[in-house]
């Protein structure tokens, strides 16, 4: 009596135990799914609200029009897509080389004791916030290249800001090369540096590449500093001196005060910055499943 | 072999500049703010109410807390419950995993003001939240989603499985095992990804000015306007006059910024300490 008493209970508690079970499973799952649901829900605003205003004015005068007068109802981006395009190239030219140097030193050169003190400062570099980096830009850097906001002070707070992204990631595809090919480079005869340099970066080239990628995509996603040091005219380009505009700064500049046509067209713009953003993502895993291979 | 030698020199050099450059950099990025920042902090800014005269930072910097503690209050269940489903149910190598993760690294890369855009155009428009400040913590959470969703993950999975098969033989159900051995264990882990999380929430601008927008005072409820520290400095900036109060505000910004990092690390190192 007693016992089967027990066991009715005990089949309750394990029936409660299944519902529990498996309602956790729905709710970690149902959380799981919140990034997939938020990509959904961000790429179809940005195309609900953006596309027809593409649409509305010319797909062909939207991308390669060089001229962006709002208060004229004349909405060409080129001078914008050209400008995050140059002021990003601009950030590689400085930042890649010497990320990559120093990604180089702290996995081949560097002391233990000079890398617990290099590490720290780069993971510190990755941490100021943008405006801080656009702030400096613009109170520095602005000011000894006369004066004005330019490409130029654009690309040097850039080079800055993805020195981290490109340090990080390159040393760590460094430090995974396999020390069996720099054993044989030196019984070979080659010294350390050569070895280092025409032998383990070669081998870590898939990495170097992916870092160069995720550098790629903060340099042109980057809006704050940006907005601080390049000047911020909405014309085509005009030299590394010259100040000019860049796909994020266009809307932050104007999304304050925009109604309309013209704020339809700015969303528009962040759909140009959301397309080549995909793109470097896709180039992202691509090399990612290069390296796997 | 003298050819080599110049070689390696040159090539050891170029090594050894680019590690100053980049050591300098931040050197001289943080000791200009602070040289020059340091002797324009004063008591007026912190005081309680934010004027025109003051320039008071307080307001901000409380409503830089509040934003970060609602951020994470959505964020964080969101994120460790989704590693848990990763890491611990879902089976390894489904397509659902790679799709979630597929996602979650596209979110990684989204730039903030597209973000913000969003921000304005789901939260403070299509669900009617106006600029508040719940329509900013929204927008900061999912942005720093997939930052907590994949140290949670690397936590989770750095527990031994031989802790899970240990409370499976005692007849632990998986939730048990997952809420009493599993996470206890990738604690430290996870928390050092919260406050990564952290130091983007407080560094963030351009996600912030058209979902929170910008007003100077303290909020009284999270329906409210509020600007916080990052976008008090740029508003700061903008208006060009009171460069003397950016610079005190950038070392404030900087403090809370460099100490929430140093925390993080710390964390992480205890961490991988542990598991040698």
């Amino acid at each position: 009596m007693n016992n089967k008493k027990s066991l009715t209970r005990e089949t309750a508690a394990g029936r409660n135990n299944q519902v529990r079970e498996g309602a956790a499973r729905i709710l970690f799952l149902a959380a799981a799914c919140v990034s997939i649901l938020a990509v959904l829900l961000i790429t179809v605003f940005l195309l609900v609200s953006g596309v027809p205003a593409i649409a509305e004015i010319g797909v062909f005068k939207f991308l390669l029009g060089t001229v962006w007068k709002p208060g004229n109802d004349i909405y060409g981006i080129l001078p914008m897509i050209l400008g995050s395009l140059y002021v990003t190239s601009g950030a590689l030219i400085l930042g890649v080389p010497i990320g990559v140097l120093t990604a180089i030193f702290l996995s081949r050169f560097a002391s233990k004791k000079m890398v617990s003190f290099v590490k720290p400062a780069v993971q510190l570099l990755a941490g100021i916030p943008s405006v801080v980096y656009g702030f400096f830009g613009l109170v520095v850097i602005v000011p000894l290249l006369g004066g004005r906001g330019s490409m130029l002070a654009a690309s040097i707070v850039l080079a800055i800001m993805i020195l981290p992204t490109v340090i990080t990631v390159s040393e760590s595809s460094l430090n995974a090369v396999e020390s069996s090919y720099y054993e044989g480079a030196l019984a070979l005869g080659a010294t350390h540096e050569r070895s280092v340099f025409s032998i383990i970066l070669p081998a870590a080239k898939s990495g170097v590449t992916a870092a160069v990628i995720l550098g790629i995509g903060r340099a042109i996603g980057e809006a704050m500093a940006v907005i601080m040091v390049a000047g911020n005219q909405p014309r085509m380009p005009q030299g590394i001196l010259k100040g000019l505009r860049t796909l994020t700064t266009n809307i932050v500049m104007e999304m304050g005060y925009s109604a309309d046509l013209h704020r339809e067209a700015l969303i528009a713009t962040a759909v140009v910055l959301f397309v080549f953003i995909l793109i470097i993502n896709f180039l992202f895993s691509l090399t990612k499943r290069g390296k796997k291979a | 072999m003298k050819k080599q030698k110049t070689i390696a020199f040159f090539l050891r050099l170029a090594v050894y500049l680019a590690a100053i450059i980049t050591v300098g950099a931040l050197f001289f990025l943080v000791g200009y703010i602070l040289v020059k920042g340091v002797p324009n902090l004063s008591w007026k800014l912190f005081e309680w109410k934010y004027t025109t005269d003051n320039l008071s930072l307080m307001p901000a910097l409380l409503n830089t807390i509040l934003m970060t503690l609602l951020s994470l209050l959505i964020a964080v269940p969101l994120g460790v419950f989704a590693a848990i489903y990763l890491v611990e149910y879902a089976k390894r190598g489904s397509k659902l995993v790679s799709i979630i993760r597929m996602n979650a690294e596209t979110l990684a890369g989204i730039p903030s003001i597209v973000y913000g855009l969003f921000g304005m155009l789901f939260f403070v428009t299509a669900l009617k939240l106006g600029f508040s400040m719940l329509s900013g913590a929204l927008t900061i959470s999912i942005m720093i989603l997939p930052v907590i969703l994949r140290t949670s993950e690397e936590a989770l999975m750095s527990v031994p499985d031989s802790f899970r098969e240990g409370s499976f033989g005692l007849g632990a159900g998986r939730l048990r095992t997952v809420f009493r051995v599993v996470l206890p264990d990738a604690i430290p882990g996870i928390l050092a990804g919260v406050i990564l999380g952290v130091g983007r929430t407080v560094g963030e601008t351009a996600a912030l000015l058209y979902t929170a927008g910008t007003s100077s005072d303290t909020v009284s409820g999270i329906m409210d306007s509020a600007r916080t520290l990052s976008v008090h400095m740029y508003a700061l900036s903008q208006e060009g006059l009171y460069i003397n109060q950016t610079y005190a505000t950038a070392v404030v910004l900087l403090i809370i910024v460099v100490g929430i990092n140093a925390l993080s690390a710390a964390l992480a190192k205890r961490v991988t300490k542990r598991r040698i």
